[in-house]
């Protein structure tokens, strides 16, 4: 079972270099500089000598941070947090809350699966208290409220954030080249035709899809970008609701939108193969050709700049750096991302507290400051400058501008049997030959 | 108690788990003694040696397995009776019927293909200089885990284009021999054989050791009678080794049969079941904890069973019969 | 599911082994060596084949683990022989490059092992014996049942068996170990165990009767010192099976005070699904002491394997 990825193990588990980054004094000294004062944290009240335990998909060493950005909260308030993380939180997180094992608190990666909790588990589930709502209303956009909604009861909190719509390119062959960031879907389509005729060794295109049980995922992100570029975020949202049908001609017309790339051997798979090595392809491997020019442009979110190996400059002036994924045109800035929740399984006075923290700017601040590259979260009270990496920068800038259309991820709001199930293996068939109507008409079948 | 249950530094966890040996002892000490007298009834004796492990397998195996079935008949979120539509589905879903398929393949091929290539190379290395060395080598992957197997083999089918440098062995010795490299775990059927190709690689070692140990149990004047006949040494193969080995060779395929069954370690590791590479004890584990359908998943753990069932039935023929010859 | 579920019952032939050690001489030594061999070219051919094709897989991964990163990304383990590369960087990540303590994780192994090994085979043994020499009305059908019980798939357990011990407030404890590698391990170590005792010739057993002994002293004086290698033989494989397994591990020892080796080298390689540096070199750590336990025991478990298949 060793490499089982769910989809959480694989967004948030990414979300991070592979260093780590030890505790002690390091920690301590970038938290100084945030909130020694214990001010915030009086509205929760005494509650010394208490314990949250925390049960979240995110394993090492990427949990180093959570636990360190705990800190805080525990000097302040007194409570003990115990964090455990797994990789195979998803499978063990309801079988743990059939056998009545319930942690207090856990990290859901899709507000799918929060529905899914919510309505296989109404006992066991709490709503989120007074003072976290009241953080979400002051410091989230209201769409990420309506993520965490079940059937007009609010559940889940956010925590982290990641965009997706984003383009990995190396700036250097850009400019070795004379090539321009392109700013419209139809650029974009150019510049890869251009780069394409340029270089007959390489291809303008890699793509990976490869993700043990999880495989597929990757090329989902693909077709939800196109459907907000084709059909538009109402058309997109009601795909996501099934207020049409997945094999709607719309979708259908998104999807062989990917297949200009995803499909066409002029396009892909530099370095790695044909169009059929995308689906055995790891997604982790699938960017890294561009660092040798096989390969020039990579659809990935903000969180693959852990997977570039270790000394990689991730800059707009380094290595490697992302473009965001443009629109049809100039004025439409669409973006397709995801993020985490918070779930209580118990609403002890310690652990609503818990909650309220980690939807308020004094964590979103903490976190930034003790983790390594590749975190954000939609959090408006969180200082940019705290952000490690520019390209965490950029993607904080995009999810909290007012002209982005923010959607989320809509595999991760379906059912778990398409959005976990068939829609990944339906993308994977089709990479692997199957044409778009029967890959749409078979996922269609699935959503009962 | 609390100490036994909470466990910090390694010396206390050393010291717990010599309490737990030193209470199952004394307990299980208790109970024999207590019923060991003379006059006893004979079920109290039988109750005694038979009842911890009884409670143990009913509690921990009769009682999932019984909740397993009745769940096949229910919704995907237990809460509902659906009666046999769960069964429908399976068997009306192709994607599901092919992979019952694989799992039949499965369960053919990897006891009999095993149980081939242990005999034969049980056969080749005994009595040779280096027979220790070779048994040794052959068997070493059962020591392994099931994942570290397929981490291994995943390595060893690694692919990269044809003009790139290869990094796993089977498609470099491709390459080099010069052809193109292969995506081995992509197209059905052959990934299919690929995959088996690792539980093969797994189980022989097992084989070969048991086969190995038979053979040698020949009785000398067996073989001797054989010569003075003069016949050739695959004729004393054919009719001579074969039929005495054929209790072990019997008891070989069952249990490799019955684990390969279960397995789920190698597709999951290697390809998580897509591709159409999937079997049933893979299908069941993402359909009941990762999708949430819980009905269709207990409903591949409920045809897990049955297809043991010929396996069952064809091990009490052979118990019989070594009941008889007693 | 495991290496387990394959121990071997060997109700060989029954050879008469009456004549007792003799010397040989040359012409019956020289008969009795080719007795079974395919002796040809051929043969030696196809037996140098199986054995390369059953190890170079793992000297591969093994060569594999001690190369940079960027060396196993871009060129094959083989070109290491021409060009090597050797770091131990690989190994220093999987051992220290998390936030759990590894020498933890090892106490955690251990200690989860042992009564994991101890515990069934006793009980087993009591069992065996009762099928094996009791007589009592069902005993044919309960020991089908039980054979028949190893198909049943550890994953179907998980809720049941975890709702239990939460009821009891074991969990996060090592009990729920002790007790799930116990039970898994009863229906395949019965059937063995059993087929082990049924070689044993009933002569023993009625002598021992008639001499007045009750069932718990033929049981302990006449059965289980012919059954020492039996039982080392199947020790060893319920050895390599918990040590390996992850799945138990998994379910009923996620905590962290508790959590093998096998849990911790899951999250630890597979955040990143193809971290070939970090997959290779935590296979390595994982396999070393079964390995090593099984050279060094190796003896036993082929005594043990033909002590069933050879009566009397």
């Amino acid at each position: 079972m060793a490499t089982s990825l769910g989809l959480a193990g694989v967004t948030l588990a990414a979300c991070g270099s592979g260093g780590g980054s030890g505790g002690g004094e390091d920690v301590d000294e970038a938290l100084s500089s945030v909130d020694v004062a214990c001010e915030p944290y009086e509205e929760y009240g005494d509650l010394e000598g208490t314990s949250v335990s925390v049960y979240t998909s995110i394993v090492s060493p990427e949990d180093q941070a959570h636990i360190d950005a705990f800190i805080p909260f525990e000097d302040c308030t007194g409570v003990t947090v115990e964090y455990e993380g797994s990789r195979q939180f998803e499978t063990q997180l309801p079988v743990r809350l059939e056998s009545g094992n319930a942690p207090d608190m856990a990290y859901v990666p899709q507000p799918g699966l929060v529905e899914r909790l919510v309505t296989d588990f109404p006992d066991s589930v709490f709503p989120v208290g007074e003072q976290a709502e009241a953080n979400v209303d002051e410091y989230y956009n209201k769409s990420w409220k309506g993520y965490g909604t079940v059937d007009g009861t609010y559940y889940a909190a956010p925590l982290g954030a990641n965009a997706k719509s984003f383009v990995w390119y190396s700036p250097g062959a850009f400019e070795e080249n004379g090539y321009e960031v392109p700013e419209t879907w139809d650029d974009l389509m150019a510049l890869s035709e251009q780069i394409a005729s340029d270089h007959p060794d390489a291809k303008p295109w890699c793509a990976g899809i490869e993700s043990g049980n999880a495989t597929g995922w990757p090329a989902t992100d693909w077709l939800e970008d196109m459907m907000l570029r084709t059909a538009g975020p109402d058309v997109y949202d009601q795909w996501v609701e099934h207020e049409i049908p997945f094999n709607d001609p719309q979708v259908a017309e998104a999807l062989d939108m990917a297949g200009q790339v995803l499909k066409d051997e002029n396009m892909v798979n530099g370095g790695l193969g044909g169009v059929e090595s995308i689906a055995t392809t790891p997604f982790g491997e699938a960017g890294l050709p561009i660092l040798d020019g096989s390969c020039f442009l990579h659809r990935q979110a903000s969180f693959y700049q852990a997977n570039w190996p270790e000394g990689t400059n991730v800059a707009e002036d380094g290595d490697v750096f992302a473009f965001y994924l443009p629109g049809n045109d100039t004025e439409s800035q669409p973006l397709l991302g995801g993020g985490e929740f918070t779930l209580m399984f118990a609403d002890r006075p310690e652990v609503q507290a818990l909650q309220a923290y980690l939807a308020s700017p004094e964590w979103s601040n903490a976190k930034a400051k003790v983790s390594p590259p590749g975190w954000v979260s939609a959090n408006s009270g969180l200082d940019p400058a705290n952000l490690k990496s520019p390209i965490d920068q950029l993607a904080y800038e995009l999810l909290t501008d007012e002209a982005t259309t923010f959607r989320f991820d809509g595999s991760d709001l379906m059912p778990a049997a398409v959005g976990t199930g068939s829609f990944w293996t339906g993308m994977t068939n089709w990479i692997t030959g199957e044409d778009t109507q029967s890959v749409l008409d078979s996922i269609e079948n699935s959503w009962d | 108690m609390e100490f036994l249950l909470n466990t910090g530094t390694p010396v206390e966890k050393f010291i717990v788990m010599g309490i737990a040996i030193l209470l199952f002892v004394a307990v299980m000490a208790i109970v024999l003694f207590l019923t060991d007298r003379p006059r006893m009834p004979q079920w109290i004796t039988v109750l005694a040696f038979l009842g911890p492990a009884a409670v143990l397998v009913v509690f921990g195996l009769v009682y999932p397995a019984i909740r397993t079935i009745i769940n096949s008949f229910r919704s995907d979120n237990g809460q509902e009776w659906v009666a046999l539509a769960n069964y429908g589905d399976v068997f009306g879903n192709s994607a599901l019927r092919l992979v019952l398929l694989n799992t039949v393949l499965w369960v053919v091929l990897v006891p009999l293909v095993s149980t081939a290539v242990g005999l034969v190379y049980a056969v080749l290395v005994d009595r040779t200089r280096f027979e220790k060395l070779a048994k040794t080598l052959v068997f070493l992957p059962m020591a392994i885990s099931m994942v570290g197997a397929s981490i291994i083999w995943k390595f060893v089918y690694d692919f990269k284009p044809t003009e790139r440098p290869q990094t796993g062995l089977a498609n470099q010795l491709l390459v080099w021999l010069g052809f193109d490299s292969q995506q081995f775990l992509l197209t059905w059927p052959w990934n299919t054989f690929f995959l088996i190709a690792v539980m093969v690689w797994i189980q022989s070692g097992f084989a070969m050791t048991i086969l190995s140990a038979s053979i040698k149990a020949i009785p000398d004047d067996i073989i001797e009678a054989a010569k003075l006949d003069g016949v050739t040494n695959w004729q004393m193969f054919r009719s001579v080794t074969v039929p005495s080995i054929r209790p072990a060779v019997v008891v070989v395929i069952t249990t490799i049969a019955m684990a390969t069954l279960k397995v789920f370690d190698i597709v999951f590791t290697m390809t998580g079941g897509n591709f159409d590479t999937s079997i049933v004890a893979n299908e069941f584990y993402t359909r009941s904890f990762v999708r949430g359908e819980g009905g269709i998943g207990a409903t591949l753990a409920v045809l897990l069973f049955v297809m043991v069932i010929p396996i069952v039935v064809y091990n009490v023929r052979q118990m019989k019969l070594a009941e008889e010859q007693r | 599911m495991s290496q387990a579920t394959t121990v071997p019952d060997v109700p060989g032939p029954a050879p008469t082994k009456s004549t007792g050690p003799r010397k040989l001489t040359k012409a019956e030594q020289r008969a009795v060596d080719a007795k079974t061999r395919l002796s040809s070219p051929w043969a030696s051919v196809i037996a140098i084949v199986i054995a390369i094709l059953w190890s170079v897989p793992t000297l591969g991964l093994f060569v594999t683990s001690f190369r940079p990163e960027i060396d196993i990304r871009t060129s094959g383990w083989w070109t290491f022989f021409g060009d090597p590369a050797v770091t131990w960087a690989n190994y220093d990540a999987v051992l220290y490059g998390g936030s759990t303590n590894f020498i933890d994780v090892f106490v955690n192994t251990i200690v989860i092992t042992l009564p994991a090994v101890i515990i069934p085979i006793t009980l087993a043994l009591l069992a065996a014996y009762a099928f094996a020499w009791l007589d009592f009305p069902g005993r044919n059908m309960l020991f089908v049942a039980v054979f028949a019980l190893q198909i049943v798939p550890i994953q179907i357990t998980m809720i049941p068996l975890l709702t239990q011990y939460n009821n009891w407030g074991i969990v996060g404890s090592f009990w729920p170990i002790w007790l799930s590698h116990t039970i898994f391990a009863l229906p395949l170590a019965i059937f063995l165990l059993h087929n082990f005792m049924m070689d044993i010739p009933r002569s023993l057993i009625e002598a021992a009767r008639v001499d007045g002994a009750g069932h718990v002293k033929i049981f302990f004086q006449v059965l289980l010192p012919l059954l020492v290698p039996a039982i080392a033989a199947f020790g060893i494989f319920q050895f390599l099976w918990v040590w390996n397994d992850l799945l138990v591990g998994l379910v009923f020892g996620s905590a962290q005070e508790v959590a093998p080796l096998t849990v911790r080298l899951a999250d630890l390689t597979g955040t990143r699904g193809t971290a070939w540096h970090l997959l290779s070199a935590g296979a390595f750590v994982a396999m070393v002491v079964p390995v090593t336990v099984f050279l060094l025991l190796q003896r036993y478990f082929v005594r043990g394997l033909l002590a069933g298949g050879v009566k009397g």
